[in-house]
């Protein structure tokens, strides 16, 4: 039993180690955008909110005039909104963006590479990133009734930010 | 004939593994998966018909979906 317990607690352990840990430094991405490049660098001492999004996930859909919302109402306090498309093939997500447009930046890796590297466990995944470069919420999934704590963990990280 | 079962038993190998040498299927790489088709129902006629045959033999519905709780009410 207790061998079951630790067996289990080890694989917990390990499958946790993969994903962002708070207070982390944020992995750095340089990736082609809509308006070019998009480089997490540049954006040192904003606060910046990382959107994994493809366009057949529904949610992620769902999100898009939230977000919208969001960099319309706190962009001009310091927040930058980033939507990394992880679809396989662009032109699925550009075909998105005429029906769900965009007001924020929009990231393109077909690869895949900035999910791995954020461990990025479902679809839609979103990671704020403090002005100081650190991972400061990671969140899964896209709800009504997350949009309110989503945005007050923005108020406060937009607090941090002279 | 050494070569043929040697190959027999290469293919009946590959066979066996199947899909798993394609490894984990990552979150952001599901997009295939997630179209229409690849369900294992059509969400419509097929659904609806599949339906009928079942609460018409099990004598219950609902439980199918997020509708019906299976409390027989509806």
């Amino acid at each position: 039993m207790t061998l079951k317990m630790m067996m289990l607690a080890a694989l917990l352990a390990a499958s946790s180690a993969q994903a962002l840990e708070k207070g982390a430094p944020a992995p750095q991405f340089d990736l082609p955008g809509l308006d070019g490049a998009i480089k997490l660098a540049k954006l040192q001492g904003k606060v910046v909110y990382v959107d994994f999004w493809a366009s057949w996930c529904g949610p992620c859909r769902q999100s898009f005039p939230w977000m919208n919302e969001m960099q319309s109402r706190y962009g001009a306090k310091g927040l930058q909104i980033i939507g990394v498309n992880v679809d396989a093939k662009t032109d699925d997500a550009r075909q998105f963006l005429v029906t769900t447009p965009a007001r924020f930046a929009i990231a393109f890796d077909p690869q895949g590479a900035t999910p791995r590297s954020y461990g990025i466990k479902g679809m839609p995944s979103s990671v704020l990133i403090g002005p100081d470069g650190k991972v400061l919420l990671e969140h899964f999934g896209f709800r009504e009734a997350d949009r309110a704590e989503l945005e007050s963990k923005i108020q406060s990280a937009l607090g941090g930010v002279k | 004939m050494k070569f043929v079962l040697a190959l027999a038993a290469l293919a009946a190998l590959a066979a066996l593994s199947g899909c798993a040498s394609i490894g984990n299927v990552q979150p952001w790489e599901k997009g295939t998966l997630a179209r229409s088709e690849m369900t294992f129902k059509d969400g419509t006629l097929f659904n609806r018909y599949d339906d009928h045959i079942y609460t018409s033999r099990e004598a219950s519905s609902g439980g199918a979906g997020v509708g019906g709780g299976g409390c027989g009410c509806n």
